[in-house]
């Protein structure tokens, strides 16, 4: 019954889907032809975000904990009479 | 937001208009969808330009393609790769009268709406949503069919000739006398097609040194007359009376573009009922204007004849002012009395001017005399001569069909353009495919509907239009409203913000202020 009523609901959002980016009106070769370059573009975006993101984070903390320990470094010293 | 306004006494019954704001969301979707549509029609154009798909549209022929194209601007643009993908819910062939129901025949396309090929099933018994047939006049039985019908076979169905020569029947003055009787002026004058009477009439009206003061949304014939009588036009905010105003001002103050001359005359054209928004015009306030600047007054009630007022005179008894305010007053016997044609009411002079200088009544054949006998039965009911209160309880229940449909719509939480009062109700859609998909899913549940999108609106307010009638029934209604909401829900199309508190059937009065929570 949850299966049923989930595949429901899952058709009613790729109708929605097709209503608003109007494949509704589109021929089946044009609904392939859409269908595959908006999935050959997801793709791609995870991909890039699967090989990139972890370096760019990293990199980013790095940047990070380096400005945060250097302020910390310039206010010790002051604060040390 | 309802806007109520007392302006200085003007108005004796509150005017509530609303056009809700199009949500940001709603229309960036829409030009997400018209974007990927405008990419497949480059697409499909270049396709058919190098012969990969067949051409099936026009285009012009292999000896013309070095001269200037002829199908390359928008228009034919939007024809080819919009229009065409969404063309089943328009021209549809209907097979009965188009009375509160109709029969329609059913067609389907094997190439995607290039051709249509009729199946043989005739649709039976479909909600009629998208006729003019206000008052509900248009019917195969009844008085106004038979006394139709004793005409037909006294007058026969051909005039063959105009107004001027050898065209002008008793049954024509007795319709002209009896139509200005009804709408309470002098004398009126009829013509045998309403698009005729506005686009020939207004030329004889005015011409070069005058001016000319349209609303933003007049419909064709208004905007073909104007331009055909060579008048300055000088276009206003619709129904914005600040706007009419300032334009009135500086045509008083500066006259003529070059020569600073005053103009020879001055003439505001307004409809009664905008049949696109379903806004009624701010006709008081207009009526100040109009005195206040000694300029004259175009009523065109094509749509408000016989489905406004108590007792159906139109936006004129509506607001309660005197006919005598307005110079021209112009209608059309189209929509609420089930006929063909359109009137002009006035006074005698203006009356007399125009049946020797206008074109119609010059070069075009008169009126069919069944048709003006149609006329003649219809307008005597509504007015109550027939000795039944038929006539009455139409225009009565029109306005309670009106108020009842409103309502339920703006509660179900769609977004309705217009004036609470008007029986013309625009329903919001926006996006190009739910367009195609309301009409489809409207006539699978057998309720015909008219939708309506770019050009004859904005290209990103597509709407459905319903027409009100007096032979709705309350079960009709509560059926339409019931697939309404179920299609709504289907496709999403609640965009509404303002949720309307459900009335709890008290009289609105002055006291009532915050009806709607945000």
């Amino acid at each position: 019954m949850d299966m049923k009523s989930l595949k429901s609901y899952l058709y009613w959002l790729y109708c929605q889907f097709e209503l608003i980016t109007c494949s509704y009106l589109m021929e089946p070769w044009e609904k392939v032809l859409f269908h595959s370059f908006n999935v050959a573009m997801l793709l791609a975006v995870l991909y890039s975000a699967y090989v990139f993101v972890p370096g760019h984070v990293s990199t980013a903390l790095q940047f990070l904990l380096h400005l945060f320990g250097k302020q910390q470094d310039n206010q010790h010293v002051p604060v040390v009479k | 937001m309802n806007h109520i306004v007392h302006n200085g006494g003007l108005y004796k019954r509150p005017f509530n208009e609303a056009f809700e704001e199009t949500p940001m969301l709603v229309a960036v979707l829409t030009y997400v969808g018209y974007g990927v549509l405008t990419l497949f029609g480059y697409l499909r154009d270049f396709m058919r330009q190098w012969k990969i798909e067949k051409c099936q549209n026009a285009t012009e022929r292999e000896e013309q393609k070095d001269f200037v194209p002829l199908y390359q601007d928008f228009e034919n643009f939007y024809n080819r790769n919009l229009y065409m993908r969404i063309r089943d819910s328009w021209n549809r062939p209907i097979c009965s009268v188009p009375g509160a129901k109709v029969d329609m025949m059913e067609r389907i396309s094997h190439d995607y709406n290039w051709t249509f090929t009729y199946t043989g099933r005739v649709i039976k018994d479909i909600i009629n949503m998208g006729s003019y047939n206000y008052l509900g006049f248009a019917q195969k039985s009844g008085t106004c069919q038979e006394a139709a019908a004793k005409v037909l076979s006294q007058y026969g169905a051909g005039v063959c000739s105009t107004r001027q020569e050898m065209g002008n029947l008793d049954k024509h003055e007795e319709l002209e006398k009896l139509v200005a009787r009804f709408l309470g002026v002098e004398s009126a004058m009829a013509y045998g097609m309403g698009f005729a009477t506005n686009s020939m009439n207004i030329p004889a009206l005015v011409g070069k040194g005058c001016l000319i003061l349209s609303d933003e949304l007049n419909h064709a014939s208004l905007v073909l007359g104007a331009r055909l009588s060579g008048a300055t036009i000088r276009i206003f905010k619709h129904n914005n009376m600040q706007s009419l105003e300032k334009l009135l001002k500086d045509a008083i103050v500066h006259g003529q573009p070059r020569t600073r001359r005053p103009w020879k005359k001055i003439l505001i054209l307004v409809e009664g009922i905008y049949s696109m928004e379903g806004s009624i015009v701010r006709l008081p306030e207009v009526i100040a204007l109009k005195k206040k600047y000694k300029s004259y007054l175009y009523l065109d009630e094509a749509h408000s004849i016989g489905a406004l007022g108590p007792s159906g005179r139109g936006v004129v008894e509506y607001f309660g002012l005197n006919p005598e305010d307005v110079d021209v007053m112009m209608g059309t016997f189209t929509k609420s009395f089930g006929a063909a044609g359109g009137y002009i009411g006035g006074k005698k002079e203006l009356i007399d001017y125009l049946r020797t200088y206008s074109h119609s009544a010059v070069y075009a054949t008169s009126l069919s005399p069944p048709v003006v006998e149609q006329i003649i039965t219809s307008m005597k009911c509504i007015m109550g001569e027939d000795g039944t209160t038929v006539g009455k309880a139409r225009v009565q229940q029109l306005a309670e069909n009106t108020r009842y449909f409103r309502r339920r719509l703006k509660e179900m939480g769609f977004i309705i353009y217009g004036n609470e009062d008007s029986p013309v109700v625009p329903l919001m859609l926006y996006m190009p495919a739910k367009i195609g998909a309301f009409g489809r899913e409207m006539l699978k549940r057998n309720i015909g509907v008219v939708v309506v999108g770019f050009p004859a609106t904005p290209i990103i307010e597509s709407r459905a239009r319903f027409c009100l009638s007096a032979a709705h029934t309350k079960e009709m209604l509560d059926t339409a409203l019931k697939e309404i909401n179920e299609v709504g829900d289907l496709l999403q199309l609640k965009y509404s913000r303002h949720r309307l508190v459900p009335l709890l059937d008290r009289p609105f009065d002055e006291t009532t202020y915050e009806e709607t929570e945000d």
